[in-house]
């Protein structure tokens, strides 16, 4: 079927080239079958992207909301009580609307914006332009891969408008509190909807993913040898890879917890007496969903973070005009990470009484994960060294991505190791470690890509000045936010404690916890203006009017400025060499499509 | 009130940099595109240079001011928390070193490489030699820290010494209770199914089993001796929930249906620890880590360390929980008609074979 599709579109782009300046492969485009049910990945990359950015605000506003509580816990915002009636009573946030709120922050950022907004959008944008394609090699496929996605954000999105609230025993739903209603309410229809809509986003993941495989694999032009994709393709590859062979796994967790909820099953559940009754649940082991739910949630962090990898790479080496280093290293560490972020999932569960024996295999699969990830920096900085580096706004990400994921990277080594996370586990170091690894550097990742690539999608430039205010306010706040909470993780404060004023032990960072929220209001702030800045420039920015505006050696940038459904008006160009020729035998760049000089030197 | 002049701010300030943005764009057109482009990489270059410096001070100072505040790193109270500590500062200085060497690299390069019109940047797309070094020298100093940490993750999780005390520990919503196994130094059987609160036995001990008539059972504090091994046997009735011990480096997820075992040994007791922090009212706390439903965050245990004879002390004053449970109550319905005794497990034999189930025991 998808055979028959890419075949026609190419005959039709063909048969029409010699007539036609400009050529739409779908005459007849309705609004509908243009901006809706739409099958060109450029505009169902736009959609993910738009999506995701609305997820964002949600999910980054609920951030806020709990860290007004966690900075100002004596004080109270009758605001908060007009917008959230009962949850918030007398201008205070109530614990379970607390929990509610982080959950739903961390099931919305990894899942709806960082998994779904960031892997939809630049596997969707750049994988048929980078590898020169007409389109996906299914592009049905590909718009039921979003409208599932939107199918599944409608639905965790209803959760939070239900009676009992929506899931709130953390993004990790452990059972059994996740599966027993009686527990918390939270654990009541909530998590009824937070389970179909994630089966929903599973869906979507898996029909993206296996189409995105089946395109690199299949659909590369004439001469795209693997060795010569961009870093960004293979990147989206290993991401498509990892989510196809592990997002199946959580389906299958949470389809038991639901019939441990519902049908009376003990998958989980074992020994419990819980609101002044004992259960009949027996022999049932509540770890069980942890590996299962881990065997996704470890590769999860990898699907989050190697795209914005490939992005970063991509546009580190465009703006230092020099290749990147190490572009074999490179894909192999990608590699490596990725057969090694299947081996490593027990890392989270230390604590939970298992084994010790299976404990110190875990620690030493998860100390090797290190490994590549330290060439890939130390190729990121070799790739800037005696380089000639343009400071646009995307380069400016990529730039404090690298920073972050140092930081974060780091932190990962005291946690990775069993011995030290016994006193870690589950305090506000891992929150700190985490959110700037994969959460900050991946939206570091994430800004980077649609600075650069904005131009390919709208055919407008973003405002600079706005973009540089952006990159400072969130990278000076992004360390202000997270880096002082890695001291209060040393002091042992658990994460996901509302109040510490009856604590001895964790009492001590009023003052601390009051500024981070104040940053964390500013930031987010910064981000609509982002957000604005977006929209703003979808339709005033400044208008891009060269083909290549970057200087940038790869594919995209030989279509149309504004490229029509099928990208290439012609026939797709031929590639003759590796994406990365910059500042090579004294020339600025060297477009992937130019052929190699017979006196040309070799990389 | 508040909340709408702090939005009315950010928005005033908000559209104020959205015209700076705007005018800055005209600007450049006027100017040329080229030329503007060119300084505003001169200006980003140099506040990545700044923020460098700025941020080295930063860490600096944030370590200057919040270690104090840590729980004294470095002064755990227990043994095996000492080891921590000590793989902990190694890891610290290990990482630091890297984090220093690599973020100062990262922005001076950025710094010293920003574009310039006579700079030909230098094609220098592999070098087999630098890839080894780097690929190598981490996984030898990872190779190290993983020995440590094993050989201390082996000793804090091996099996505890022979004249370690037990003490249980039970988690449910929102607190915790602590069993001591009496005279006998034996835990009694417990059955879930044997919990009932009315009739005081809230963790399903099974009177059939005489072990269970000297276990002490209490709400807290939990008491412990100083020096002296203790091995906590840890459950929890409800949900999983975690016996997290900061002052002592120590952690352990309760798990409804799979007990869980942590040991060590505390070696400061509860006064030294006042002496040593200057706080009066310091107290050793049990931190539930593990989310576990509204009230997470006051699921709070105590924990009090002293010298055993200060420990004899307090356990001379309590009462095996089959006394107030079963005894005193058989006493005091004696005189009336003997049908409410008959709900009772332990009472005869006939209920207990009423339960099959019931054989299962933890």
């Amino acid at each position: 079927m998808s055979d028959i599709l890419h075949t026609q579109h190419e005959t039709a782009s063909h048969s029409h080239t010699e007539g036609h300046h400009h050529v739409h492969v779908h005459h007849k485009e309705t609004f509908i079958t243009k901006y809706i049910f739409s099958q060109d990945h450029k505009m169902i990359a736009k959609q993910f992207l738009i999506t995701g950015i609305i997820w964002a605000i949600i999910g980054g506003l609920f951030s806020v909301l709990f860290r007004l509580q966690l900075g100002f816990p004596d004080e109270s915002f009758p605001i908060l009580e007009t917008f959230f009636g009962r949850w918030a009573e007398g201008g205070r946030i109530r614990p379970d609307f607390y929990y509610a709120l982080t959950t739903m922050h961390g099931t919305v950022l990894v899942f709806f914006v960082l998994t779904a907004g960031l892997s939809g959008t630049f596997a969707n944008l750049l994988i048929p332009l980078q590898i020169g394609a007409r389109d996906m090699a299914s592009p049905l496929m590909n718009m039921l891969s979003y409208w599932f996605f939107f199918g599944g954000s409608v639905v965790m999105l209803s959760s939070l408008f239900i009676q009992t609230g929506p899931a709130s025993g953390g993004w990790t739903i452990y059972p059994p509190l996740s599966a027993l209603g009686q527990a918390s309410e939270g654990s009541k229809a909530g998590m009824d909807y937070w389970i179909i809509g994630m089966a929903l986003f599973i869906i979507s993941s898996l029909l993206g993913g296996l189409n995105y495989i089946a395109t690199i694999l299949n659909m590369r032009t004439k001469g795209m040898s693997m060795t010569r994709m961009p870093l960004t393709i293979w990147a989206l590859l290993f991401t498509a890879i990892l989510g196809v062979l592990s997002f199946p796994v959580l389906l299958s967790g949470v389809v038991l917890l639901m019939f441990d909820r519902h049908l009376g099953t003990s998958f989980y559940l074992s020994d419990i007496y819980v609101a002044g009754q004992a259960l009949s649940n027996e022999g049932g082991n509540a770890i069980l969903f942890q590996h299962l739910f881990w065997f996704l949630g470890h590769p999860e962090v990898y699907i989050i973070i190697l795209p914005t990898m490939g992005i970063v790479s991509e546009v580190m080496s465009v703006n230092a005009r020099k290749p990147i280093f190490g572009y074999m290293a490179m894909v192999f560490s990608l590699f490596a990470i990725c057969i090694l972020a299947f081996l490593v999932w027990a890392h989270h569960m230390f604590v939970t009484g298992m084994n010790p024996f299976l404990g110190s295999v875990f620690v030493l699969l998860t100390l090797l994960i290190a490994v590549p990830s330290a060439i890939k920096v130390f190729n990121w900085l070799t790739t800037l060294w005696r380089g000639n580096i343009r400071f646009t706004p995307a380069m400016m990400f990529a730039i404090g991505f690298v920073s972050l994921f140092i930081s974060g990277g780091l932190t990962g080594i005291f946690l990775g190791n069993s011995t030290i996370d016994i006193h870690l586990h589950d305090t506000m170091f891992v929150i700190a470690h985490f959110h700037i690894v994969m959460g900050v550097s991946a939206f570091f990742g994430m800004f980077c890509g649609i600075y650069h690539w904005f131009p390919k999608m709208y055919g407008r430039y973003m405002n600079n000045t706005l973009g540089y205010i952006h990159f400072w306010v969130t990278l000076i706040g992004a360390y202000l936010i997270f880096w002082p909470m890695h001291y209060q993780g040393f002091a042992g404060m658990p994460r996901r404690y509302l109040d510490k004023s009856s604590w001895v032990s964790f009492n001590q960072f009023h003052s601390l916890d009051a500024m981070i929220t104040v940053v964390t209001i500013l930031v987010f702030a910064v981000q609509l203006m982002f957000v604005f800045n977006y929209i703003y420039s979808m339709y005033k920015g400044r208008r891009v009017r060269s083909l290549n505006p970057w200087g940038a050696t790869t594919l995209e940038w030989t279509t149309p400025i504004k490229p029509g459904h099928g990208n290439w008006e012609g026939e797709i160009p031929e590639v003759h060499r590796w994406s990365y020729d910059y500042g090579k035998d004294g020339r600025d760049f060297i477009p992937q499509t130019e052929p190699i000089g017979e006196k040309e030197s070799a990389h | 009130m508040h909340t709408f002049l702090l939005i009315a701010i950010l928005l005033l300030g908000f559209i104020i940099t959205f015209q700076i943005a705007r005018a800055t764009e005209f600007v450049s057109v006027i100017q040329g595109e080229e030329r503007t482009r060119k300084q505003s990489n001169r200006i980003n270059a140099f506040l990545l240079l700044v923020f460098l410096i700025v941020g080295l001070f930063g860490v600096y100072w944030t370590h200057h001011t919040l270690a104090d505040k840590t729980l004294g790193l470095g002064t755990s109270a227990s043994d095996h928390g000492i080891k921590v500590d000590r793989m902990l500062k190694y890891t610290l200085i290990a990482t630091g070193i890297v984090f220093f060497v690599t973020q100062i690299l990262l922005f001076w390069y950025s710094f010293k490489y920003q574009e310039r019109e006579d700079r030909k940047p230098y094609y220098f797309p592999h070098n087999n030699k630098l890839e080894m070094i780097w690929t190598v020298v981490p996984a030898i100093v990872l190779t190290i820290l993983i020995s440590f940490g094993l050989v201390y993750w082996y000793q804090i999780t091996g099996a505890a010494p022979e004249n370690a005390a037990t003490v249980e520990i039970t988690g449910s919503q929102f607190k915790w209770e602590f069993r001591y196994p009496g005279k006998d130094g034996v835990l009694g059987k417990k059955n879930y199914r044997y919990i009932d609160e009315t009739q005081d036995n809230s963790l399903g001990l099974i009177w059939d089993d005489a072990a269970t008539h000297d276990d002490i059972v209490s709400g807290g504090p939990l008491h412990l001796v100083v020096n002296k091994p203790v091995k906590l046997v840890i459950g929890a009735k409800d949900v999983i929930h975690s016996v997290g011990l900061p002052h002592f480096r120590l952690k352990m997820d309760a798990v409804p249906g799979t007990p869980t075992t942590l040991w060590f040994t505390p070696i400061k007791t509860t006064k030294d620890m006042i002496k040593e922090t200057g706080n009066e009212n310091f107290v050793f706390e049990i931190a539930c880590d593990q989310m576990c439903g509204a009230g997470h965050t006051g699921m709070r245990g105590e924990i009090i360390v002293e010298t055993q004879e200060e420990y004899d002390q307090w356990m001379a004053t309590q009462k095996a929980q089959y006394l107030t449970a079963v005894v005193e109550k058989q006493a005091a319905a004696k005189p009336a008609v003997a049908d409410s005794s008959a709900k009772k497990p332990a009472d005869s034999t006939a209920t207990t074979a009423a339960k099959p189930d019931s054989a299962t025991t933890k």
